[in-house]
C-alpha cells in the first residue's frame, strides 16, 4: 500500500511536478484530445473499404477511367418521394461500373443486370437494411427495434413483389409462393390484403362436411384425421396432431351434425340391374381423361396425374359406393361449386367406373380402428375442438359458424417487427428464419399453438416465405404510380342455356374465357372468330389433340346433338374476336397460283416445317399444332390475322410475329386453308 | 490535401490504438467450426461423383438435387461409413458440410450457391488411407438476368434447342433436318460474339446465312429479352466463356 502510494506520488511528480512540465503534459493531453475525431474518421470502415478500392483499380488496364469516376467521402442516394436515404455506395463503389462484373471480392463487383436503376431505386427497397448506415454490421444485421436486418439472397424476389403485385416472368418463387397462399387455403383463416386493397383469395375447394356421412365412414374421417397425408400424400389438408380421443370426438360429431344430401331428382338413379363390366374400368378411366385432374401413386410411388381434384390413390377406403356413383352422374347435386365436370355417363359407365374407383383401395389402410359410438358430451367436445381449431375457417360444417379473422392477418408480416417476435431457443433472429420455422413447425412454438403441420418441400416453404415477406409496411407506403396491380379474375359467367352448359361441363376449370378459369387448356374467349363450325361440332362431339407432343387432355363427354349445338352456336355467338372481321376474309377464292406461291413460302422463306406438320410424309414440326388438316379448322379470317401477328391475338403464344408482309400472309393464308380434310368434313374422326 | 494532412497528424494515435486493438484481442469470440464429431469407420481411396454436379442453379437458394458422392476403394467397392467433408468457395453452403458414407457408400449434401451468379468450382474430400482424396465439383448459379433468359429459353428455345425429351415436353430437335445448337455447346457458341447471336435471334437463321429454321424473333422479344437470353447462353457454355473483356490502354 505503502509502496503504491509511493511510486503514484512520484508519477504526479514526474509529470505535474513543476508548472512548465504540467503545461507540457496537458497541452500533450489536449492534442490527443483534438486527434480522436479524425483518427475515427481515418479508421472508420467505410474508409477502409474505399482505400482497398483504390487499391484492387490500381493493377486494372481501366484504372484511370475508373479513378476519374471515383469519389472520396460518404455517397449518399436521397430519393425523397421513396423514403430512399441510402449510404451503400460508400463501400459498395463499383456497383454501376460495367468492367467491374468480373470482380469476386465483395463489396466491389458489379451489380448484376435487374430491370431498375440504382440511381433511381436506390438499395434498401428490394434488399432491406439501413441505408443510412456506414459500418457493415449496422448496415447489414440491426436487429435494433424498428430496424430490418438485409435481406438474404434466397428471398431477393419477395423484394420486387413489394410494389409488383402481379406475376412477374422472373420472379418464379414468389410466383409460386403467391399462389400457394391461395392453393394451400392459407388465407381462409390469416387474410392477406394487398397494397391496393384488393384481398388475395384462396384457389383451394375445400369440400363441403354438411353431407359427410353420405361420402364416407365416421372410421375414415378418423383416419384421415390422425393423418391426412397417410391417405393422400398430396393433399393440401394440414395434420392437426390430433390425439385418438380428440379425432374420434371430432369425427363424432361431424358425423352427427351431417344431413343427408337431398336427392337429385333430375337424373335418374342407376338401375341396380346395370351390371358394371370390370375389364373396361381402365380404358374408361383413361378416355374420360380422369388423370388430366386427379392423381394416383403408381406402383414406384409416384403421383401420375393432374392436382386439380383429390389424389384417388386409395379413393375405395374413403367413399361410399353409393355416394360414388351419385357423384359420377352428377357432382354437381352433392357441391353445387365443384370443378369436376359432370361427363353425362351412360349408367353402365357410371357402374363401371365407380367399380373401378371402389377397386383403389388400400386394405391396410385405416384396419384396426374401431370407435366406441359416442357419447353426448364426446359428441359436445368435438364440436368445441371444431370451433377452436377453426375447421370451418375451410369447411362447411352444420351449426358450426364460419369463424371471421381467425388467425393473425398476414398483410404487413414482411415489416414485423423482431421485436415483437419470440423466437426459438438457438435460433439467428430474422425476420426470414421466423417465417421458414413458423411454417415448418408452426407447434415448436408452443402447444398452445393452433396452427397446424403443412407438409412442404423445402423449395416450398422457401417461396412461400418469399411471398409473405413481400408484404412489407413499404410496400404499402409506395407512390401509387410506382406500383403494379395484380390482374384479379374477373366474375365472368357465360349466360343462358349454354351457360348452364358451360357450367355443367365444368369448362372453365381448365380453359380461360373472358379473363376467367383454369390454365390448363387454350384460352377460348376468341375461339368463335378462330374455327369453323363443322370443325367445331366434331370436337366437341369426339375431341382430339392438335398438337403431337402434347399429351391430351380434354375429356370426352357423352353431348347429344341438340346440346352440342347449343354449345356451338353459343361459342360461334359470343367467344368473337373484336379485331378479326369475318366479313373481310383475305381469301374468298384461293386461285392456285396463291396456294403454289404459299407452299414455297411455307417452305423456304417461313420455314414453317420446323414446328408444323402439313404432309405428315415428309414434314417432321413437332412444335406447334398439326396443319394436315387446317382448311376445315381455322376460318380463313383467323388465320391471316394469326400470321400478321400471333401475340395480337393470344398474348404470349410462342409463334414469333415474322412481321410478314400482307401478300405473304395472304399466300400463306390461301396454302393453309387448301388444306381440308378429307371429304370435306372437319376433325377425322 | 486536407486529409492527406489528417492521415499525417493523426499517425501517432495509430500506434497507440493498434495496442489497445490487440489487448482486446483475446476478447473476441473465435467462430469455430460447427463439424459435429463425425466418427469414421472406414476409409476408402477413390471418390466419384454420383449425382448433383453440373447443375444450374439460382444465386442464394438451393440447388434442387443434392449433390450425392461415392467412397470406393482400390477394388471399386463401395465404402460405407467413410468421412466426406465438402467445401466451397465463400457463400457456398452444404447441408452437411460433412457425412459419412452410408451403406452404398454414399454421401448426399444439399448445397446453396452463393449470392455472386458465377460457375463454382466445389470439391468433396475424404482423408483416404495414405493422403486426402479430392474430388472436383462444377455448379452454376443464374443471377437475375440469366434466369429470366433461361425462362425465355425454355418458352421459346428449348423444344428445338435441347435434344433431351420428356414426356410433358418432347423435343423437336430430332425432328429438324438441319440441327441447331444446344446452348450448353461453348465450343460454338463461344465463337460467337455478343452481336452475332443477337442478330441471329432477332432476324433467324438467315442473318448469318444459316438455316431458315430459325425463326426471327425480333418482333417477339424485347431487346432486353434476347440480352437476358444471351446472358444465360454465356452462363451455361461448357466449355465456360472467356468475355474478350474491354481492351485499355496501359498510361
Amino acid at each position: 500500500m505503502q509502496l503504491i502510494r509511493k511510486y503514484l506520488s512520484s508519477a504526479w511528480q514526474a509529470l505535474f511536478g513543476d508548472p512548465v512540465r504540467a503545461f507540457g503534459v496537458v497541452s500533450l493531453i489536449l492534442l490527443l484530445a483534438l486527434a480522436i475525431a479524425p483518427a475515427k474518421e481515418h479508421f472508420s470502415q467505410w474508409h477502409s473499404y474505399q482505400r482497398k478500392y483504390l487499391a484492387l483499380i490500381h493493377d486494372r488496364g481501366d484504372a484511370p477511367s475508373l479513378r476519374r469516376r471515383f469519389v472520396p467521402g460518404i455517397h449518399q442516394t436521397w430519393l425523397p418521394e421513396l423514403g430512399v436515404v441510402d449510404r451503400c455506395t460508400t463501400c459498395h463503389l463499383g456497383l454501376n461500373e460495367a468492367s467491374l462484373a468480373d470482380v469476386s471480392q465483395q463489396p466491389f463487383r458489379k451489380h448484376p443486370v435487374v430491370p431498375h436503376s440504382l440511381d433511381g431505386f436506390g438499395c434498401v427497397i428490394c434488399h432491406g437494411g439501413q441505408g443510412q448506415a456506414t459500418t457493415v454490421a449496422e448496415a447489414h444485421h440491426s436487429e435494433r427495434t424498428g430496424e430490418e436486418p438485409i435481406l438474404p439472397t434466397r428471398y431477393i424476389e419477395s423484394g420486387c413483389g413489394q410494389c409488383h403485385q402481379n406475376a412477374l416472368p422472373g420472379t418464379p418463387q414468389l410466383n409460386l409462393g403467391r399462389t400457394m397462399l391461395g392453393r394451400y387455403g392459407c388465407v381462409h383463416c390469416h387474410a392477406v390484403t394487398r397494397p391496393d386493397g384488393s384481398k388475395v383469395e384462396a384457389t383451394d375447394h375445400p369440400p363441403t362436411l354438411a353431407h359427410i356421412a353420405d361420402k364416407t365412414t365416421r372410421a375414415w374421417v378418423f383416419s384421415w384425421l390422425k393423418d391426412p397425408q397417410a391417405y393422400a400424400a398430396s393433399t393440401t389438408m394440414p395434420n392437426y396432431k390430433l390425439s385418438d380421443e380428440d379425432a374420434s370426438d371430432i369425427s363424432a360429431y361431424l358425423m352427427k351434425s351431417s344431413m343427408p344430401q337431398a336427392k337429385d331428382t333430375a337424373t335418374p338413379g342407376v338401375k341396380p340391374a346395370v351390371i358394371a363390366d370390370p375389364s373396361a374400368g381402365p380404358s374408361l378411366y383413361g378416355e374420360s381423361f380422369c388423370a388430366s385432374c386427379h392423381a394416383v401413386q403408381n406402383a414406384a410411388g409416384n403421383l401420375v396425374g393432374g392436382d386439380l381434384g383429390p389424389e384417388l390413390t386409395r379413393i375405395g377406403n374413403k367413399a361410399k359406393p353409393e355416394w360414388l356413383t351419385a357423384w359420377l352422374e352428377n357432382p354437381r347435386v352433392y357441391d353445387a361449386t365443384t370443378p369436376m365436370p359432370r361427363y353425362r355417363f351412360t349408367p353402365q359407365q357410371v357402374a363401371t367406373l365407380a367399380t373401378f374407383l371402389q377397386a383403389k383401395s388400400d386394405s391396410d389402410y385405416g384396419s384396426g380402428i374401431h370407435l366406441d359410438a359416442a357419447s353426448p358430451q364426446q359428441i359436445a367436445h368435438g364440436r368445441k375442438l371444431i370451433v377452436e381449431l377453426g375447421c370451418a375457417a375451410c369447411h362447411e360444417i352444420n351449426g358450426v359458424q364460419r369463424p371471421e379473422k381467425f388467425a393473425p392477418e398476414l398483410s404487413t408480416i414482411g415489416s414485423k417487427p423482431l421485436a415483437q417476435i419470440v423466437f426459438l431457443p438457438g435460433m439467428e433472429h430474422t425476420l426470414p428464419n421466423y417465417i421458414v420455422a413458423k411454417i415448418r413447425q408452426p407447434r415448436a412454438f408452443g402447444s398452445s399453438v393452433k396452427m397446424p403441420q403443412f407438409t412442404l418441400t423445402a423449395a416450398q416453404t422457401d417461396a412461400l416465405a418469399t411471398a409473405l415477406l413481400a408484404l412489407t409496411a413499404r410496400g404499402r407506403a409506395m407512390p401509387d404510380n410506382l406500383r403494379v396491380a395484380a390482374v384479379p379474375e374477373t366474375n365472368y359467367q357465360p349466360a343462358g342455356h349454354a351457360g348452364k352448359l358451360i357450367a355443367e361441363l365444368a369448362c372453365l376449370s381448365c380453359h380461360r374465357f373472358n379473363g376467367r378459369g383454369g390454365d390448363m387448356a387454350p384460352d377460348l374467349s376468341w375461339e368463335g372468330s378462330s374455327v369453323q363450325r363443322q370443325w367445331l361440332t366434331d370436337f366437341l362431339h369426339n375431341p382430339n389433340t392438335l398438337r403431337p407432343s402434347l399429351i391430351r387432355r380434354m375429356p370426352r363427354f357423352n353431348l347429344n346433338d341438340s346440346d352440342n349445338k347449343e354449345l356451338t352456336d353459343y361459342i360461334l355467338a359470343v367467344y368473337q374476336s373484336p379485331v378479326i372481321d369475318a366479313d373481310l376474309a383475305p381469301v374468298a377464292t384461293n386461285p392456285p397460283d396463291a396456294v403454289e406461291h404459299g407452299k414455297q413460302l411455307f417452305y423456304s422463306k417461313y420455314a414453317c416445317q420446323s414446328c408444323h406438320i402439313v404432309d405428315t410424309k415428309t414434314d417432321k414440326g413437332y412444335v406447334g399444332p398439326t396443319l394436315t388438316q387446317v382448311g376445315s379448322r381455322l376460318t380463313a379470317a383467323w388465320a391471316y390475322a394469326w400470321l400478321k401477328n400471333p401475340q395480337a391475338l393470344r398474348p404470349g403464344t410462342t409463334e414469333p410475329n415474322q412481321n410478314m408482309s400482307d401478300d405473304d400472309a395472304r399466300a400463306l393464308t390461301a396454302f393453309l386453308m387448301a388444306q381440308k380434310a378429307p371429304g370435306g368434313r372437319g376433325a377425322k374422326q | 490535401m486536407m486529409r492527406r494532412f489528417t492521415a499525417r497528424m493523426t499517425f501517432g494515435t495509430s500506434t497507440m490504438l493498434a495496442l489497445l486493438t490487440f489487448a482486446a484481442l483475446p476478447g473476441c469470440k473465435h467462430s469455430t467450426p460447427a463439424h459435429s464429431a463425425l466418427k469414421a469407420t472406414a476409409q476408402g481411396t477413390v471418390l466419384v461423383e454420383t449425382s448433383g454436379g453440373h447443375q444450374v442453379g439460382v444465386t442464394g437458394t438451393a440447388l434442387k438435387d443434392p449433390l450425392v458422392v461415392q467412397v470406393n476403394d482400390d477394388h471399386g467397392t463401395a465404402v460405407p461409413g467413410a468421412l466426406v467433408e465438402f467445401h466451397g468457395s465463400a457463400g457456398v453452403s452444404f447441408d452437411p458440410a460433412a457425412a459419412l458414407t452410408d451403406g452404398s457408400g454414399q454421401a448426399t449434401t444439399s448445397v446453396t450457391l452463393g449470392a455472386i451468379a458465377a460457375r463454382y468450382d466445389l470439391s468433396a474430400v475424404t482423408p483416404g488411407k495414405a493422403a486426402p482424396v479430392s474430388l472436383e465439383i462444377v455448379e452454376t448459379a443464374l443471377g437475375y438476368q440469366e434466369r429470366v433468359g433461361s425462362i425465355l429459353a425454355d418458352k421459346y428455345c428449348s423444344r428445338c434447342h435441347d435434344s433431351e425429351s420428356s414426356p410433358e415436353r418432347v423435343s423437336n430437335y430430332d425432328n429438324l433436318e438441319v440441327k441447331p445448337h444446344p446452348f450448353t455447346e461453348g465450343s460454338t457458341l463461344n465463337k460467337m460474339s455478343d452481336a452475332d447471336l443477337t442478330s441471329i435471334i432477332l432476324h433467324g437463321g438467315p442473318a448469318l446465312n444459316r438455316s431458315a429454321l430459325m425463326p426471327p424473333y425480333g418482333n417477339t422479344l424485347s431487346a432486353a429479352d434476347v440480352k437476358a437470353l444471351i446472358a444465360y447462353v454465356r452462363a451455361v457454355a461448357d466449355p465456360p466463356y472467356q468475355p474478350a473483356g474491354t481492351v485499355y490502354a496501359r498510361k
